[in-house]
C-alpha cells in the first residue's frame, strides 16, 4: 500500500524540516502512531496501534536525512515493512512549504493484512490527509485543535459522526485526561 | 449550566448541560452576559444544515467576561476579568488565509475539516454552534462558553459601551458591513438589499455610511420594511410587486448599481409554482437552498455591477442565471463574514456614532425563553426583528 499526501505551511523549509525531524513529534499528529522513539544517531524504534486494541512495534533507520528530505525504512526482518519519504519544498512568492509525504506499507497477504487494511479505513489516503492536516496544525498554531463535538485530537478521525457540540461530562474529560488528551 | 441546544428539526431546548472545560492550551472560558439569536441559526433550526446533532449547543453572537484562561493565552492579550465579544469564525492567526486576513477561511480551527472539504471542496474554520460541518464547536446560547485560540480571537471592549451596543460586533454587523464594503459602492451609486432582517439593515447601514447615494430594502414583512423606511431607505413589497420592474422605476431604467443578498438558502417567492418547485426539491435533497433573492439580484442589477452575496447558502442551487451573469459582466462577491478584519474598526465607529447596532433589538429575553425566541424570529411574530437572550 502505497499513501501520498501533501500540504503548505506557512513557515520557511528549515523550520519544517526541524519539526519532522525530531521523530518524536509525529506521534503528536500521525494518528495511528503511538510513540516514536530515537534510539541511536539514525535509528528509531516505532509503536503504532493495530487492529484489535494490538501494538505493533519495529525498529527503523533513518535512510536520509537533509533539510530538504527526510527518509526512513524498517529494518530487515521488522515485523513491519514499511518505508516513508518526505520533502520539504519552498512554496512559491513567500508561501511557506510544500509539505510532500510518501508512506509505503507492504501489507501482508491474509487476514492479517484485511485486519491492517480496515484498521487505515476505506480511504487509508484521507487518513494521511488528516494527519497531515494536524502536522500543520501543530506547527502554524501549536496544537491540534479541539472541538466538543471531536475533542479527540488526532484521534479524531474513526469517530464522526461524533458527539453532540456540548460540553464534556467530568467522566468524558477524565477519560480524555487518562489518555493524556486534553489539557489534566 | 444552562444552555439552549438543538434537539432535532425545528426544536430547541433548553437544558443543564455540563459547563465548558478547557481542552487546548490557549482556550479561554466566558461567562456569557449577552448573546443573540441569528438568521443562521434558522438555518440550522429547519435542518437544512447537514451534520446537526441532537443536544448540539446553539449560538455564535455572544460575549461576556473571562473567567479561566489556558496556559497557553499570551497574558498581554488576554486575562481574567477581561470584557470580551467573540468573533463568531475562529480563526489561528497563522496560517495563509489569516494572513490574507480571510479568516473564515483559516486552515487550522476546523477538526472536521476532512468533511467540509468533501462537501466544499476546501475546507472552513470552524464556527460556534454551527453544525459539525464547522468544526462541532459548542456555541454560545448558554451560561459559559469555551472559546478556541482566545488570544487572537476576542476582542476587548475597555470602554463603558454598553452590551448591546457592541454584541453585534460578533457577526452581524460585520456581516453587513461586509456586504456593503464588497459593493465597492462609488458616487451616486443605488444600492438594493434583499431582506430587512437585521443583516440586510446593517448593509444598508454600512451602505450609506460608504457613501451610497439611496438604499432601497426589499423583503414582503411590513414592519421590517417599515424598520428601514424610519431610516430613510426606500422599500419594495416583493409579494405585492414585479421587484425588478420596481427597482427600474426607481433607478431610471438602469438597475442598481450593486445588490446585495442578505436573504439566503431560505428565500420565499412570490410565484407559487417557482417556490414550490425548489421546495419539492429542497426537501428531497437534490437541491439545498432556495435561492430567490440571489437570482432576483443578479437579473435586476445593472450591467457590470456587483452583486454581493451575505445570506448563507449551504449546498446546491438549481436554476442559477448564469447567463445574465456572464453576458453582463457582473461581478459575484461572497463569503462568510471576516469579523475579526472589522470588528476594531466598527467599534471605532459606534463610539463616533456613527453606526447604532442596538436599533434592530426588538426583543430582550432570559436564556430561559430562548425556544420562545426562535418562534417569534421564524415566524416573524410580534415584530421581531432581533432577540438578545440574558443568561
Ligand atoms: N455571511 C455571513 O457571515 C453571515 C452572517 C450572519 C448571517 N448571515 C445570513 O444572512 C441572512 C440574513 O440573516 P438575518 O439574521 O437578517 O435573518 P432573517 O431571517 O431575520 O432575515 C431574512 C429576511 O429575508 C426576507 N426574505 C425572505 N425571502 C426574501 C426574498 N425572496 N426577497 C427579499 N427578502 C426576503 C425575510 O422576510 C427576512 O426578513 C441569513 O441567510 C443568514 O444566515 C450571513
Ligand atoms: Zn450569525
Ligand atoms: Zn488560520
Amino acid at each position: 500500500m502505497e499513501l501520498t499526501s501533501t500540504t503548505t505551511v506557512l513557515a520557511p523549509p528549515q523550520e519544517v524540516y526541524g519539526f519532522w525531524h525530531r521523530l518524536e513529534n509525529l506521534a503528536t499528529f500521525m494518528a495511528h502512531l503511538d510513540d516514536v522513539r530515537v534510539t541511536g544517531p539514525s535509528s528509531s524504534h516505532w509503536v503504532a496501534s493495530a487492529p484489535f486494541d494490538t501494538v505493533v512495534e519495529w525498529d527503523a533507520v533513518t535512510t536520509g536525512d537533509a533539510p530538504e528530505r527526510i527518509a526512513w525504512a524498517s529494518v530487515e526482518g521488522a515485523d513491519v515493512d514499511t518505508s516513508g519519504e518526505v520533502l520539504f519544498v519552498p512554496a512559491p512568492g513567500g508561501r511557506g512549504t510544500e509539505v510532500r509525504v510518501r508512506l509505503r506499507y507492504d501489507v501482508p497477504a491474509g487476514a492479517l493484512g484485511r485486519a491492517a487494511a480496515r484498521y487505515f479505513g476505506d480511504d487509508p489516503s484521507q487518513a494521511l490527509d488528516d494527519d497531515l492536516r494536524r502536522f500543520k496544525q501543530v506547527v502554524e498554531t501549536g496544537e491540534v485543535v479541539r472541538s466538543e463535538g471531536a475533542p479527540w485530537g488526532k484521534r479524531a478521525r474513526r469517530e464522526f459522526p461524533q458527539r453532540p457540540a456540548r460540553p464534556l461530562s467530568d467522566g468524558e474529560l477524565q477519560e480524555l485526561r487518562g489518555r493524556r488528551e486534553v489539557l489534566a | 449550566m444552562k444552555a439552549n441546544c438543538w434537539t432535532g428539526p425545528n426544536r430547541v431546548e433548553v437544558q443543564d448541560v455540563p459547563d465548558p472545560a478547557i481542552l487546548n492550551s490557549r482556550d479561554a472560558v466566558v461567562r456569557i452576559t449577552s448573546t443573540a439569536i441569528c438568521g443562521s441559526d434558522l438555518h440550522l433550526l429547519d435542518g437544512y444544515v447537514p451534520t446537526m446533532e441532537s443536544g448540539d449547543v446553539l449560538g455564535h453572537e455572544f460575549m461576556g467576561e473571562v473567567v479561566e484562561v489556558g496556559p497557553g493565552v499570551d497574558g498581554s492579550r488576554l486575562r481574567v476579568g477581561d470584557r470580551v465579544v467573540v468573533p463568531f469564525p475562529i480563526a489561528c492567526g497563522a496560517c495563509l488565509a489569516c494572513r490574507a486576513e480571510l479568516y473564515s477561511c483559516c486552515e487550522n480551527t476546523n477538526p472536521n475539516a476532512g468533511v467540509a472539504e468533501k462537501m466544499f471542496g476546501h475546507p472552513v474554520a470552524g464556527i460556534y454552534g454551527y453544525s459539525h460541518l464547522t468544526g462541532g464547536f459548542a456555541g454560545g446560547q448558554a451560561e459559559y462558553a469555551r472559546v478556541a485560540l482566545a488570544d487572537v480571537n476576542p476582542l476587548r471592549i475597555e470602554s463603558d459601551l454598553s452590551d448591546e451596543q457592541v454584541l453585534f460586533l460578533s457577526d452581524i454587523l460585520p456581516t453587513g458591513y461586509m456586504g456593503a464594503e464588497m459593493c465597492d459602492i462609488q458616487d451616486g451609486d443605488v444600492v438594493a438589499v434583499w431582506g430587512a432582517g437585521p443583516v440586510g439593515q446593517f448593509a444598508m447601514d454600512s451602505a450609506r455610511v460608504l457613501g451610497a447615494e439611496k438604499v432601497i430594502a426589499i423583503d414582503d414583512v411590513p414592519y421590517r420594511l417599515e424598520m428601514a423606511a424610519s431610516q430613510g431607505y426606500q422599500t419594495i413589497d416583493h409579494s405585492a410587486t414585479d421587484v425588478r420592474s420596481a427597482l427600474l422605476e426607481q433607478t431610471g431604467g438602469r438597475g442598481p448599481d450593486k445588490c446585495i443578498d442578505a436573504v439566503g438558502m431560505e428565500a420565499t417567492h412570490g410565484a407559487a409554482h417557482v417556490h414550490l418547485y425548489d421546495r419539492v426539491k429542497q426537501a428531497v435533497r437534490s437541491e439545498t437552498d432556495r435561492p430567490h433573492a440571489l437570482r432576483q439580484a443578479i437579473l435586476s442589477c445593472r450591467s457590470g455591477g456587483i452583486v454581493s452575496v451575505i445570506g448563507v447558502y449551504g449546498g446546491l442551487v438549481d436554476k442559477f442565471p448564469a447567463g445574465a451573469w456572464m453576458n453582463r459582466s457582473l461581478t459575484l462577491r461572497t463569503g462568510q463574514c471576516h469579523v475579526q478584519r472589522y470588528m476594531r474598526p466598527l467599534l471605532e465607529r459606534i463610539e463616533r456614532g456613527e453606526l447604532d447596532p442596538t436599533r434592530v433589538i426588538t426583543h430582550r429575553l432570559p436564556l430561559a425563553e430562548a425556544p420562545h425566541g426562535y418562534d417569534i424570529f421564524k415566524n416573524k411574530a410580534d415584530g421581531c426583528e432581533k432577540v438578545v437572550l440574558k443568561p
